[in-house]
């Protein structure tokens, strides 16, 4: 009894480490090299076997199957997560204070001053400009960092793909890659342009002047109206984009290049810096700083928001025009 | 009066440097040099205002009002002990391992490039001071964004199809992680109605004495949590931390393990100090879920570690574990608890780029493998390099004498008065004994077969600077393990007053 | 429960997007999906925070011309706070988005995929060649 009970443990053991008689038409794999320490080890056994391990297996199952459960299963989890994460936020919602309360904590001593003292003491019309480019000045300031801080890192990325093709062959040596990725390297981005599309130019040569009125008015009235530096910009960068759609990266290239942009950006966040960076420090040591607001509601008030306005203004156009450029063309 | 300014223009000469360097000439290594002296001025702006703070007596600190309104209305910094020390090992920290990885970083990265990796480098340290020092939960995310933006594009700047899916994944993570940090900050502010840290903590506790909000409150502490627990790299979240850390140039490696994961872990404890207060943390119940993260962080970091083969993934995960060892404090949650934590993260920063730098140095001397087997007897033809992994590893490890130690013994001592002592002592023991078995094996590789080493072709002599950088990794290695309770000392005082 | 629900029907819209959002950014496996999943997130959280804004029956802060002056009374004028807010958010997302679709841009050219896992896959593949020349080479300098 004792010896079945030892022969069918064996045999189980056998089953999960998969050990087994040898078969006869084996064929042995070569010697493996001697073991240098913590080299990857390939599966080359000691023992031979005939019967795969339960890992053996598992992996084959894995690899015949397993793509499409986990597939399949990745889709139910997916859903279950969404499902699970807006309820969550579903029931933390319905305890938050009611929609459009004036008693709600947000509304509280903070807004008061805001909107009681905000325009005397900034002298811009428009509170929120106000707001971000004089009490919380320093998130601004961080924002426009953020900006600066992509369009270095797009043009970090994207800009060498043109000219410094026998430097980045040279970087390759480095990267863990085979022969092929070195053969095919990275290709070059095309972008297919008309040359003499009529309606295109046409349109554009009505449209762009345009354009560029409206985005300086949104920049220069941004402590008057709704706008400011960001959204201005934005609109100005669309009369570039429109531009070099239209006439070409070329033409464009002539008064706005990789140099261009970067001397105009960087120039316009050292006036940035340096402006908000006496504002802040006169601020925080109690020195009055001397700047005249003006009177509310007039283009020359408001202070530093003017300039600031106008220096963010072309920041972010450069930036957005040359996402675009790098986008599609690979070069500003 | 100068020790006053000091916090703004740490913040302000990095931005400002940052903004002039695409502006300068390639020629003469000027970035460069721009960079290293830009932080080098700030770290003894920073030594003096840990100075002004701490002699002849410790004082609480003091608020900056950045610009002309006083503080619910404009932003604040706050400017602490701790904050001090951190920005001060920080900028140490910062300074060596560019100094360090020098002439690797040369080889890695085209001199166009080496430009804008001053420009995001010096970012960087602006990103990570105004995380230290702001006062203000808006100004820290936008500092986190700058600081995400950055920390991927230095991953990205040595180019290989490699670094840039790291740097992808990396994004994509962090972009969850910034995404619900959002979140949970508009739903702070819906309930209290600041963005100042002082004046949220003060909502929160009349919330939570009149029973009000409670859920609501909770979710955002676990969703801000979460977040930066993603970008601070705890256990579970960290799957995209080997591939960034380990395929980037050494300098990036050295930069994102030892400083841009401690940014976002000191963000955590001053929400958790200084937002919430311990005992409304304890009430929500997040104590025991970071202690018990922190402490699967540090088994399961190890555990990974020790199936590396590739020696820069297996220090990147051991900077795993470590975070785990930092969240681990911070689970403890008592002010010993935290001051561990934040000697850790010193600890962390000082020696993690040190062992990066001689990771970087050895597998150069390995003619730029970095697998474990083709570094052995790379001990002899770099010796610096050898003798600074060494000390990371006994450091590590928890050899006395060590830096790791100091950290560890204190984690030890600040865990006696909690209830989860045993775990925390288990999680301990265990994990030292796993870091050993995955260091130990490496120090050993490097040290064997000096014949073969000697039979290679000769290497070129790692220049002076390499030489003098780890001299200084190695001495401020020492001096943590062997001198470190008045450092320890002026930490506790300066969790106290962050409270 | 429900009819909280209703009140705060703006916050509520706010999260399920938000929710739908994050779970494309995360479990997408095309990266474009995933870069569209983070647009919508923070596009919703923008809601999220312009609703949180608002006050019933109040204008824009900016300020009106009224009989005497302008009127500078708080009970005119919405939170101008979070208008301030997604100003920064909407900025901040942009140049994310920006950076995060170069890095894609960038996986295309170097593998030809937009799915990062099969991307990894090539690697490995490619990777797994790559050892195998390096082994016959030295094999042939063995022989």
């Amino acid at each position: 009894m004792r010896e079945d009970i030892k022969d069918l443990l064996n045999k189980f053991f056998n089953w999960i480490i998969g050990n087994g008689p040898r078969p006869e038409n084996e064929i042995l794999p070569p010697e493996p090299p001697p073991d240098l320490p913590f080299t990857r080890r390939n599966s080359g056994r000691k023992s031979r076997f005939h019967e795969a391990s339960i890992n053996e297996r598992y992996n084959e199952w894995v690899e015949l199957h397993g793509l499409h459960i986990f597939s399949s299963l990745y889709t139910w989890m997916s859903v279950l997560t969404c499902l699970v994460i807006i309820l969550l936020l579903l029931i933390t919602v319905t305890e938050l204070p009611p929609f459009g309360d004036e008693h709600n904590p947000a509304n509280n001593e903070v807004v008061l001053r805001y909107i009681k003292t905000g325009a005397r003491e900034t002298g811009a019309k428009n509170i929120v400009a106000g707001m971000i480019l004089d009490y919380r000045a320093f998130d601004t300031f961080g924002e426009s960092a953020v900006l600066f801080t992509a369009a270095v890192s797009v043009l970090m990325l994207l800009g060498a793909s043109r000219r410094n093709r026998t430097c980045e062959k040279n970087i390759f040596k480095f990267g863990i890659t085979s022969k092929s990725f070195l053969q095919r390297g990275p290709p070059l981005r095309v972008h297919i342009y008309r040359q003499d599309d009529m309606i295109l130019r046409g349109i554009a040569s009505i449209s762009i002047p345009t354009i560029l009125v409206m985005g300086c008015a949104i920049i220069i009235n941004g402590h008057l109206t709704p706008g400011g530096g960001f959204s201005g910009g934005a609109v100005l960068s669309t009369a570039l984009i429109l531009a070099a759609n239209a006439y070409g990266f070329d033409h464009v290239h002539y008064f706005f290049n990789e140099r261009t942009f970067i001397f105009s950006s960087s120039g316009s966040l050292i006036i940035y810096a340096l402006a908000k960076g006496y504002s802040f420090f006169t601020g925080a040591n109690h020195i009055p700083s001397g700047i005249p607001t003006g009177t509310i509601g007039n283009i020359l008030s408001g202070g530093l928001i003017l300039p600031l306005n106008i220096c963010v203004g072309i920041v972010v156009a450069g930036t957005l025009y040359s996402f675009y450029a790098l986008f599609s063309e690979g070069d500003i | 009066m100068i020790a006053f300014n000091i916090p703004f223009f740490s913040i302000f000469i990095m931005m400002f440097g940052a903004i002039i360097t695409p502006l300068l000439p390639l020629k003469k290594r000027l970035p460069e040099k721009l960079l290293c002296w830009l932080i080098a001025i700030i770290g003894i702006f920073s030594a003096y205002l840990i100075f002004e703070l701490s002699y002849p007596v410790l004082q609480p600190g003091f608020n900056y009002p950045v610009g002309h309104y006083p503080a619910p209305w404009g932003n604040e910094l706050r400017a602490g002990l701790l904050e001090a020390i951190l920005s001060f090992v920080f900028c140490v920290a910062m300074l060596l391992s560019v100094l360090g990885n020098f002439s690797s970083t040369h080889e890695d990265i085209t001199p166009k490039r080496r430009q804008i990796f001053c420009v995001l480098v010096n970012l960087l340290m602006a990103s990570l001071l105004a995380l230290t020092y702001t006062n203000d939960i808006f100004t820290a995310y936008v500092f986190i964004e700058i600081n995400t933006i950055a920390a991927c594009a230095i991953v990205a700047v040595k180019e290989s199809p490699e670094t840039i899916r790291a740097a992808l994944r990396y994004m994509i993570m962090s972009l969850v992680g910034s995404g619900l940090v959002l979140i949970s900050i508009c739903l702070l502010y819906g309930l209290t109605g600041h963005l100042l840290m002082q004046n949220m903590h003060n909502s929160i506790l009349e919330l939570v004495k009149t029973n009000r909000y409670i859920l609501p409150l909770t979710v955002s502490l676990a969703l801000i949590t979460v977040g930066l627990g993603i970008k601070s790299a705890l256990y579970p979240f960290a799957l995209w931390l080997p591939d960034a850390h380990a395929s980037s140039t050494n300098a990036s490696s050295a930069i994102l393990s030892g400083l841009v994961l401690k940014g976002h872990i000191f963000l955590i404890i001053k929400i958790f100090v200084r937002v919430f207060g311990l005992n409304v943390i304890k009430l929500l119940g997040m104590d025991t879920v970071i202690f018990t993260l922190g402490l699967v962080a540090m088994i399961m970091g190890s555990v990974h570690a020790l199936r590396q083969i590739n020696i820069k993934r297996m220090i990147a995960w051991s900077s795993v574990a470590q975070v785990g060892y930092i969240f681990l404090g911070l689970g403890l949650n008592s002010p010993e608890g935290i001051a561990a934590g934040c000697l850790h993260i010193i600890v962390h920063a000082c020696v993690k780029p040190m062992l990066f730098t001689a990771a970087g140095g050895l597998s150069s001397a390995a003619d730029h493998k970095k697998g474990l087997h083709d570094l052995m007897g790379t001990f002899y033809a770099n010796k610096w390099a050898g003798l600074g992994l060494i000390a990371g590893a006994c450091s590590m490890m928890g050899i006395p004498g060590f830096a790791g130690f100091a950290s560890k013994l204190s984690l030890t001592l600040a865990s006696f008065d909690s209830s989860l002592i045993i775990w925390s002592l288990a999680g301990l023991a265990v994990s030292s004994v796993l870091n050993a078995l995955y260091y130990v094996p490496a120090v050993i590789v490097i040290l064997t077969g000096k014949k073969e080493a000697e039979n290679k072709i000769k290497i070129p002599e790692p220049s002076g600077s390499y030489k003098t950088v780890m001299g200084i990794f190695i001495g401020i290695n020492f001096y943590l393990g062997l001198f470190c309770v008045p450092l320890l000392r002026l930490i506790t005082g300066g969790v106290n007053f962050l409270g | 429960m429900f009819a909280k629900l209703l009140t705060n029907h703006y916050e509520a819209v706010a999260v399920i997007l938000a929710g739908i959002g994050l779970t494309n950014l995360l479990l997408q496996k095309n990266l474009i999906k995933k870069i569209i999943g983070l647009n919508i997130m923070d596009t919703a959280i923008y809601l999220f925070l312009a609703a949180k804004g608002w006050v019933s029956g109040r204008a824009a802060p900016i300020l009106i011309e009224g009989e005497k002056g302008w009127i500078m009374d708080v009970n005119n004028y919405v939170n101008p706070v979070p208008s301030g807010l997604v100003l920064t958010g909407i900025v901040v997302g942009v140049s994310v988005t920006a950076f995060a679709l170069a890095l894609t841009l960038k996986l295309y050219e170097y593998y030809g995929t937009l799915n990062i896992d099969e991307a990894l896959l090539k690697m490995t593949q490619e990777q797994e060649v790559h050892e195998a020349e390096i082994m016959n080479e030295e094999q042939e300098d063995i022989l």
